[in-house]
This record gives structure tokens, sequence and C-alpha cells, in this order.
């Protein structure tokens, strides 16, 4: 029973797009070379194709092109059971980052990070999810976000920030220009990044707001392929930013909440939206370029920057944050397959949500720290997502490494040219 | 009849109707399916995406060189040195010729015939080794992936026997062995050789409105 659930949205979910990848797969298992969990674990489980094993068959029996055909001679695989599903979980929601570096070395192209997500929607139907997910998806859908962050702790928070800057925040601002939403990671670790942003869109003369009915870029329920929540989660963002009249929605430091409201968002609530999705990084990218933000002063340390998946491979930002980068930073050094070919931090597709899969996530994070190892001495790392910033410094607590991973709108800000109001900004390191 | 008549007769004309009717169904039934149209705002057209694809996949991304260059290696010697054989051993040339397009084309001089022919058997025995002696290989492959490597196996091996173009029974069994690959090819993986523009096409669509084809 839970299996043919299971079966029958593995059918639905396979488009054009999807049974030519299965239909077109050489299983030359190319992909596994390029997977940062087949690489640290040594189980050919965990070759990216493998992963999508249930759909795949499912697929074969039900919809592929002569399956009439092949099941009248018996030639098609056998239905999916439930204990298969069982087997294939920790393939399906532990080891797969949905970081789409596999799709690199594919010949085929297979796209199989979206692939996973479809394999995703049949367990969500069958509901095989792990525990951390099914929590967050419920802390979202009851209280506003993943991490449990009511109303009155985000104005606690930014309150607390405005203090901090001495420049007022409008929550709730009717007609802004920008509607800021956040992730829930920045709103309790990173949440000087509010401060930042108001120093910096201060400078830049934007004007823009915080919703308090929509605050959560997160959503969790793209990570954990249940359509219904991740359309919910979408519409709130979607109507706040109508009922606030905004021209942009400003999409934060965090990875898939870009692919979520950008280029999924308006596919889930079954229309274009009103308003424009724009990433800080494209956002800060063209105020430096209006000559709207300046700076003074760069950062002497010896930094490198980690492209989070979902904003660089998947999001198609690759030289904004080079560019903001080096305008604070004089020893900005990439990393061995920096851009498009980067390695994830471990955490992203709902990895870093989901307790059960702490050892695969620590252990996968080998592969990045041989990509920081080999630059050889680098006292810093930037990036722009803060999931990846916070599996990062755990990952480097585990691997008892000493090195401070920065947010790049933070480092910005820092080195921002004083004018009324904000801080001073600090001289350069000798 | 004799057998050979009935190989270089009907049974040529129905392998080749199975392999362009079962082809065109399969790719017919893959596009069927359709794709909803994206309502994202894209950030660059997504046909130049596709087109990129289609050349981009031809090799790994250059960082991966090292961890792939062996496969990537036994894979092109393969194909190339078949694709070669295919279209441009004079026997062949000749068949294309006066039995499919009706036109020719110059044919490449017979050392070079046995050149490409070795390469493409090279190729396609370090392939399949790798396939059976790697446990990541073994995880994934199925049969079809075997009976397809064979089956060019075979049709390889009985054109190496046809070589002399003096002796019919060897003449007839090469044809025999390519028309029973060509009535497997679009019920099996060997449809890789069409399909591959639809995967690498769909995938190009999706990074190209998003400004990257990686
Ligand atoms: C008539 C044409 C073709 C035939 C007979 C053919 C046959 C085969 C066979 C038998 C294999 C399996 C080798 C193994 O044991 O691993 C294979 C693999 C493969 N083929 Fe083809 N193929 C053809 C055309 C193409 C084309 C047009 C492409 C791509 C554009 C292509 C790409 C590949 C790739 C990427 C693999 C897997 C990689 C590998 O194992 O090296 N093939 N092909
Ligand atoms: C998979 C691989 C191979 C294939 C498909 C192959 C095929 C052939 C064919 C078809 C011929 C006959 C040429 C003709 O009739 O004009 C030939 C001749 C020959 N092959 Fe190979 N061969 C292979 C590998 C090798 C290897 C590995 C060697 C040596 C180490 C070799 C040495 C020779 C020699 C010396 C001849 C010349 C015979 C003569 O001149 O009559 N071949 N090969
Ligand atoms: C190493 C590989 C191959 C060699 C050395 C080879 C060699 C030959 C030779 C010598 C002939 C001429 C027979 C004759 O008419 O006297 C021939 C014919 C032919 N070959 Fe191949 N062949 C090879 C692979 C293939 C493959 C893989 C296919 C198709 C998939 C193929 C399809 C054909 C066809 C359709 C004919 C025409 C049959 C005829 O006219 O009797 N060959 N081949
Ligand atoms: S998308 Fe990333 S994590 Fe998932 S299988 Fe591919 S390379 Fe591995
Ligand atoms: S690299 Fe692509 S074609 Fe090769 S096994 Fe993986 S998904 Fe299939």
């Amino acid at each position: 029973m839970t299996a043919a659930k299971a079966v029958q949205a593995f059918v639905d979910t396979v488009d054009a797009a999807a049974a030519s990848y299965m239909e077109a797969c050489v299983h030359c298992g190319q992909c596994a070379r390029a997977c940062h969990f087949y690489e640290t674990n040594d189980d050919p489980r965990l070759t990216p194709i493998y992963k999508l094993q249930p759909l795949v068959k499912a697929y074969k029996r039900h919809k592929a092109p002569f399956s009439g055909l092949r099941r009248m001679l018996g030639l098609v695989p056998a239905e999916v059971t439930e204990d298969e599903l069982n087997e294939w979980s920790d393939l399906v929601y532990d080891t797969c980052n949905m970081c789409g570096r596999c799709t690199l070395v594919c010949p085929m192209g297979i796209d199989i990070a979206a692939m996973v997500r479809k394999v995703r929607e049949g367990f969500v139907a069958a509901g095989i999810v792990p525990e951390g997910l099914t929590g967050a998806a419920d802390r979202a859908i009851n209280i506003g976000s993943p991490l449990g962050i009511k109303p009155e702790t985000l104005r606690k928070i930014v309150n607390e920030q405005v203090e901090e800057v001495g420049i007022p925040v409008e929550l709730d601002k009717e007609g802004a220009d920008y509607l800021v939403i956040l992730s829930a990671m920045e709103i309790l670790n990173f949440y000087e990044v509010i401060g930042a942003l108001a120093r910096i869109f201060k400078q830049a003369g934007v004007s823009w707001t915080i919703s308090t009915e929509a605050y959560e870029a997160t959503n969790i329920g793209i990570q954990m392929g249940d359509k219904e929540i991740a359309r919910t989660l979408v519409g709130r963002i979607v109507d706040a930013a109508e009922k606030l009249k905004v021209k942009y929605v400003i999409s934060p430091e965090c990875g898939h909440a870009y692919s979520a409201l950008k280029w999924e968002g308006p596919n889930l609530v079954g229309r274009p939206y009103s308003f424009k999705v724009v990433h800080i990084l494209e956002l800060l990218d063209q105020l430096q370029r209006e000559g709207r933000i300046r700076t003074r002063g760069k950062d002497a340390r010896r930094v490198t920057y980690h492209d989070p998946c979902q904003i660089v491979r998947r999001g198609g930002l690759v030289s904004q944050p080079r560019s903001i980068l080096n305008s604070v930073s004089d020893g900005f050094v990439e990393m061995k397959n920096a851009g498009v070919a980067n390695i994830c931090c471990g955490g992203g597709g709902g990895v870093s949500s989901n307790p059960r899969a702490e050892d695969y996530r620590i252990r996968a994070f080998a592969s990045k720290k041989k990509q920081i190892d080999d630059l050889q001495g680098v006292e810093a790392l930037v990036t722009s997502c803060a999931n990846c910033r916070n599996v990062i410094e755990e990952a480097i607590d585990a691997y008892g490494m000493d090195l401070p991973v920065l947010g790049l709108t933070e480092l910005l800000a820092e080195y921002l040219e004083p004018d009324g109001g904000g801080e001073p900004a600090k001289p350069a390191e000798a | 009849m004799t057998i050979v008549q009935i190989i270089e007769g009907p049974l040529w004309y129905i392998a080749a109707a199975v392999f362009v009717i079962g082809a065109l169904w399969r790719i017919i039934g893959i596009l069927r399916l359709g794709r909803r149209t994206d309502l994202s705002v894209p950030r660059s057209a997504a046909f130049p995406g596709a087109v990129k694809a289609l050349f981009r996949h031809m090799l790994p991304h250059y960082g991966f060189f090292n961890r792939t260059k062996l496969h990537v290696f036994a894979g092109y010697l393969f194909h190339i040195g078949l694709f070669v054989v295919l279209f441009f051993a004079a026997p062949h040339v000749a068949f294309l010729k006066e039995h499919v397009l009706g036109f020719g084309w110059e044919a490449m001089p017979h050392w070079a015939f046995i050149v490409s022919a070795q390469a493409a058997f090279a190729g396609l025995i370090l392939l399949w080794f790798r396939r059976i002696a790697d446990p990541t290989m073994r995880q994934i492959s199925d049969a079809d992936d075997h009976i397809g490597s064979w089956l060019t196996f075979i049709a390889m091996l009985t054109g190496c026997l046809a070589l002399q173009e003096s002796n019919a029974s060897l003449r007839a069994l090469h044809m025999l062995t390519v028309e029973i690959w060509l009535i497997y090819f679009p019920f099996s993986r060997l449809m890789h050789a069409f399909t591959f523009v639809l995967s690498r096409g769909y995938t190009g669509i999706v990074y190209g409105r998003r400004g990257v084809t990686p």
C-alpha cells in the first residue's frame, strides 16, 4: 500500500525530461567520480545514478515506451516494494545534497539532482521521510520557520541589530522597493547580517523592509520533496510581497532559498510573480557597479570563497561574489574547481536538517577540506549561504581545523566608507 | 529461398523496419510525455543553453580530467573506431549507397579500415572489462548493458570474418548479426546513440535559463 503510493507518485512525476534521462543513461559510472559522498565512503551504492533506482524501476514497469509489450513478455522490472524504499532511504535523503555536481561529468548530461528530487516526491507520498525533515516541515508550516522562529523573536533580533548599528529598520513597510527575507540560520546564528544590510542599504539609498508575515526564505518542502509544503511556503512570501506592493524580493545568503523562490516558486504557485526576485549578491554587485556602495580599505588576510551549489552551479551567480569579494579583499585565492565545479559543503538538499545523516555529512566534508588544504594555508573562508556556513563551522570543529568562516555581505559591510549613522570602517589589517 | 537469401532479403527489410520504427516510437514516446512551461523568469535564453550542453558533455568538465581519463579514452577509442568503420569502410560505403541512401562517398583505404576496427575492438573490450571488474560498475550494470556490448562485439567480429569478401556464408553471418543488432537496438540501451540529444538538451534548457551551462 505504502509502496503503491510511492510508485504512483513516481509515475506521475516523470515528464519528458525525466524520461529522457532514464532512457539515456549508459551505466558508465562516471557520475560517481564527481560525488563527494561516493568519494568519502567507498561504497558502490552511493553512485549517483543508483540513488534513482526505485524511480527508474517504476518508470520502466509502468510508463516507459514499450512497457506494455515488455510486461506481456515478463521483461519489466518487479514492482518496487516498501522494503526497497526503506533500503534506499539513506541514498535518497542522507547522501545527496542535490548539488548537481555529477551532471558535470555525465556524458549524457543527466540532471541527477532534479531526479533525486523526484524520487523524494515518491518517498513523501509513501510517508518515508527522515524525522529531522518532517519536524522542520511541521515547524515551518505551524510556526513560520523550520527552526521555530516566531515573529516576536524576529522583532527582538531586528531591534537588537537596529540598536547595534544605529539605523532604523521599518518592518512591514508598504511600498518599499525591496522586501528582504532571511534564512532561519541567519536570524538565529548570523543575525549581524541584518545590521550589515541596514548599513549597506543606507549608503546605497535602497528603500527596503522586512515582513513579519513572511520572513523565512528557506523552503523545507523543496528539500524533502513535498510540493504542497513547498507551495505553501513560497505562497507566504508571494502574498506578503504583493500585500506590501514591493518591486523586488531579495533572496538572502542561502542557497536553496534562491532556487526555491526564483526558479521553482512561480511553477509551484502556478503563475508569474508581480515582483522580481533578486539575489542579494546580484543586488550588491549591481549597486557596486552603479557606484552606490563605496568601500574603503581591504582585508589583507589570505581568504578563499566557498561557492554554495544552488547559487553558483544551479543558480548562475558566478562572477558576482568574486567581484564583491575582490573589492574588499587583497588576498582572495580560488580553490581548485571553484565556480561551477565546486564541491558542496555536505549539508545541502536537506542533509543538514537530517540528524540521521550526520556521519555521512561530516565524512563528505573531507572532499571540501581537501580543496581547502590544497591552498596550503588560508586564514578565512568566505561564503554566501548561512546553511553552508553553519555546516562548515560544525565540520571544521569536527576535524579540529582552525579557520574562521565569514559571510560575504557582512565582510562587505565591514569595509563600507563611513557616512554618518554607520560605524566607521575598520582600517585594513597590515 | 536459401538461408543466405533470406538473410540478405526479407530479414534485412524486417530488421531495418524494426530499427527505424522502433527508434522513432521510443523517441516519440519520450517526447509525448511533455513538459510544463517554466514560469520562472530566465536569466538568459534556453535554446543556446541546450545547444551548448549538447557539445559541452562530449567531455567531462575539465576539473575531472584526472579522475576520468582512462574511461574517456576507452570510450572515445571505441566510439570513434566504430563510427569510422561504420561510415567509411569501403564495404559499408558501398552498402549504404546501394541499399540505403542511394549515394556514396569516398571510402577510406584498407589499412585505415583495419586500424579503426582494431581501435573499436580495443576500446569495447576495455570498457567491458571495466564493467565486470569494477565493483561500482557491477552495481549499476544490468543484462541489457552486457547484451548490447556483446551484440556489438559479435557484429564487429563477424565483420572481420567477412573481410575477405569471398565467402558468401561468412558475409551472410555478418549480415545476420547486424540484423539481430538492429532489431535489439530500439528496445535497449543502445538507443543512447539517439537519446543523448534529448537528455543533454533538456539539461541545457534548465541550465541555460539560469545563465550557466556547466
Ligand atoms: C551506433 C552507434 C553506437 C553504438 C553501437 C554504441 C555502442 C555502445 C556500447 C556497446 C556501449 C557500452 C560499452 C560498455 O560496455 O561500457 C556504449 C557506451 C557509451 N556510448 Fe555508445 N554507441 C553508439 C553511439 C553513441 C553516441 C552517438 C554517443 C554519444 C554521443 C555514445 C556515447 C556513449 C557513452 C557516453 C557510453 C558510455 C561510456 C562508456 O562506457 O565509455 N554512443 N556505446
Ligand atoms: C582487437 C584487436 C585487433 C583486431 C580487431 C585485429 C584485426 C586484424 C585484421 C582484420 C587483420 C587482417 C588485415 C588484413 O587482412 O589485411 C590483422 C592483421 C594483423 N594483426 Fe591484428 N588485430 C587486432 C589486434 C592485433 C594485435 C594486438 C596485434 C599484435 C600485437 C596484431 C597484429 C597483427 C598483424 C601482425 C597482422 C598482419 C597480418 C598480415 O599482414 O597478414 N593485431 N589484424
Ligand atoms: C569491426 C567491425 C566491422 C567490420 C570489420 C565489418 C566489415 C564488413 C565487411 C567486410 C562487409 C562486406 C561484406 C560484403 O558485402 O562482402 C560488411 C558489410 C556490412 N556491414 Fe560490417 N563490419 C563491421 C561492423 C559492422 C557493424 C557494427 C555494423 C552494423 C551495426 C555493420 C553493418 C554492415 C552491413 C549492413 C553490411 C552490408 C552487408 C552486405 O552487403 O552483405 N558492420 N562489413
Ligand atoms: S547531486 Fe551532488 S550529492 Fe547528489 S548524487 Fe550528485 S554529486 Fe552526489
Ligand atoms: S554518468 Fe550519466 S550516463 Fe553515466 S552512469 Fe551516471 S547518470 Fe548514467
